[in-house]
């Protein structure tokens, strides 16, 4: 080991006056950084091992801790900043590709912060939703072209399959290995209380969890870990998953090191075998070789159940998406390029893909101009933070969000963007038994549904603000949308008005 | 009457609860005032291999409050009694023979030093007026439930 280039990120402060060495922290960090000076009898850390995830911050009795940017930072230069220096020593040391966890933390520019909704004033009225019935909810799925009557005139109700949910979000793809049992249990304890849904990821459905099948997408990507025709049966949904926004056109790597235990028996691979899912699917290199899987999925499960495909957005996902629709699948998910990652390399991350706004915009109208827009619903994710990302994401013509970064945040998750390391000290990204103990599924379900209960009521408050009454009266309704600080060419795409106009 | 139930499977072996209840009973206001530098006497102790909460099976204990407390029965001063399903301790009767602390089968009464013995008393009398153990505990691993 020769000079150490990179002086610690973060510096640990701690208030003398408020430790009373409980040594609650050095016991809470799985990264080892507090240890405790029996001779001085005070706590003393390494801030070199810190990641600034605030568990000790959260769990200090006394509040006597905080974890600070540290200001020793190489000389100021705007070209040449001190993250990207840092990442160049991390090179020149390592030899290897960058390594990322969650969505890109790079100020990319973010079109739901430039999007204003419109209210109701005088020349139409606004509605209470506490005082009149809202509707929030929606059904994902295949909607009939023309209303069909029997001989007798008879409505046939008969539908394709339809996701029904009580609000337009759901939890997005987390897998069982990336994230831990109980960060799954919580997400399935809740989407199950909530009467939405939660989706697997690729790493197959733990045995435990067959009994949230009705909350549940199983997902098939291109490693096809823990797929079965059981697993296919347990799920209310399928969704093939061809890319994911936080990176576009390639596959996973779950390190060996979590393929422990049930992570191994669920994904059906040998335990310490490396999980590496390729950037293809090696049986879909057109739409064609698409329609032959969706319609796979949908013969192995008798037409019962909607099949989802997931695209990352990329440059050209309106036609995408109208090849997709083409295809046979019923729902498009639709993944932003802020999206998070239990592990991404660094460059493809904060370089590839397009904002979901636009992309959502782009497909939309581009469905809507071939006429195809009732064969498919629109689920988009990517960083939806908030009830109003929800609400302007409906208007632009989505028919419900995936979340979850949100979904994780309100789990315990602090961003500290080290998902790949393991050691996630607030049990989430970790398969480490006594880490993952840290997060106990009732408390995490109920955060969860406190989230969600919070955000139906503040896109009721949203829509009644409009002066609409249900997610179906604002789906495409572009017209309740202006954008500002925007240029001519963003406006058209998003399909949107400036303020003012 | 509400006991204070430990759930070994989410115990994080952070030892909060042993703090928070020696805070709770300090009679002090301000954690830091009341247990720096000092000697921490708790009324609830996790049962910890090594004490860093690492070991794979941790939980904390602290009194049961049995329906037939054997550390009443035992006691030769009267000091320890049971009082709307709580026992409590006087400690101004207890003699400090430490019957009590020999025959609790769970351990869980304590000295602190200056004599009289120490227990849980629910936090039924002291500054935090119901279990500080339960509120700080960080994963539900301690809950207060009624039981039979």
């Amino acid at each position: 080991m020769g000079i150490e280039f990179i002086y610690p990120e973060f510096e640990v402060v701690r208030n003398p006056a408020r430790c009373i060495a409980c040594r609650v922290c050095e016991r809470q960090c799985s990264n080892e950084v507090h240890s405790y000076d029996p001779d001085e009898g005070v706590m003393i850390s390494d801030e070199s091992k810190c990641v600034n995830c605030q568990r000790c911050v959260s769990l200090c009795p006394t509040r006597a801790l905080k974890i600070v940017k540290s200001d020793c930072v190489p000389r100021e230069n705007a070209n040449w900043q001190a993250d990207t220096i840092r990442e160049i020593y991390k090179q020149a040391n390592s030899g290897g590709v960058l390594l990322s966890s969650m969505g890109t933390p790079k100020p990319m520019p973010v079109y739901w912060d430039k999007i204003l909704i419109n209210a109701s004033q005088v020349t139409n009225p606004s509605i209470d939703p506490l005082r009149e019935p809202m509707e929030t909810r929606v059904f994902l799925g295949k909607k009939p072209r023309k209303i069909k009557r029997d001989e007798n005139g008879r409505l046939i109700t008969d539908l394709d399959p339809q996701l029904e949910l009580s609000m337009p979000v759901m939890f997005s793809a987390m897998s069982y290995g990336s994230i831990s049992y109980n960060a799954h249990k919580s997400l399935a304890e809740a989407a199950s209380k909530l009467g939405i849904y939660y989706n697997t990821g690729e790493g197959g459905l733990h045995e435990d969890f067959y009994v949230y099948g009705q909350n549940t997408i199983v997902q098939v990507a291109s490693g096809r870990f823990g797929v079965h025709a059981g697993y296919l049966d347990a799920g209310a949904a399928i969704e093939i998953k061809m890319g994911q926004g936080a990176k576009p056109g390639i596959g996973g790597h779950l390190p060996g090191t979590k393929i422990v235990g049930d992570v191994s028996r669920t994904r059906m691979i040998p335990e310490g075998s490396d999980a590496i899912s390729p950037a293809p699917h090696h049986d879909i290199y057109s739409i064609e070789d698409l329609r032959q899987l969706v319609y796979s999925l949908k013969e192995a499960t008798q037409y019962k159940k909607p099949v989802i495909v997931k695209v990352a957005a990329v440059h050209n996902i309106a036609a995408i998406a109208s090849g997709i629709a083409r295809s046979g699948a019923d729902i498009i998910a639709i993944d932003g390029f802020r999206g998070g990652t239990g592990a991404a390399p660094t460059r493809i991350r904060d370089n590839v893909g397009i904002p979901i706004e636009l992309a959502l915009a782009a497909c939309d109208t581009r469905l809507r101009e071939e006429g195809i827009r009732n064969d498919v619903s629109l689920v988009v994710g990517g960083s939806i933070r908030s009830a109003s990302d929800v609400v302007k994401a409906i208007a632009l013509g989505a028919d419900a969000c995936y979340i979850a970064t949100a979904a994780l945040l309100a789990l315990g998750c602090h961003l500290c963007r080290t998902c790949h390391t393991g050691l996630c000290n607030w049990g989430i990204a970790t398969q480490r038994p006594e880490l993952v103990k840290r997060l106990n599924p009732e408390v995490g379900a109920s955060r969860l549904v406190n989230l969600m209960t919070a955000w139906r009521h503040e896109i009721k408050e949203l829509l009644g603000g409009m002066g609409i009454n249900s997610i179906e009266a604002l789906r495409g309704n572009r017209l309740m949308l202006r954008g500002i600080n925007m240029t001519e060419k963003e406006l058209e795409i998003l399909g949107i008005s400036h303020a003012g106009e | 009457m509400k006991h204070v139930v430990v759930h070994e499977e989410w115990c994080l072996g952070c030892h909060l609860c042993e703090y928070n209840c020696a805070y709770a009973n300090s009679g002090i206001k301000g954690m830091a005032k009341a247990l720096k530098g000092k000697r921490v006497f708790p009324r609830i102790r996790v049962e910890d291999g090594n004490g860093d909460g690492k070991n794979n099976i941790t939980f904390a204990v602290s009194c049961r409050h049995c329906h037939d407390p054997i550390c009443a029965k035992s006691c030769i001063s009267g000091a320890l009694t049971v009082r709307d399903g709580a026992v409590t301790i006087d400690r101004s009767r207890c003699v400090g023979c430490y019957t009590c602390i020999l025959v609790c089968p769970y351990g869980a009464i304590y000295t602190d030093g200056e004599g009289a013995v120490i227990k849980c008393e629910l936090c039924l009398s002291n500054q935090a007026g119901s279990p500080a153990c339960v509120a700080g505990c960080p994963n539900r691993a301690l809950t207060l439930e009624e039981t039979d």
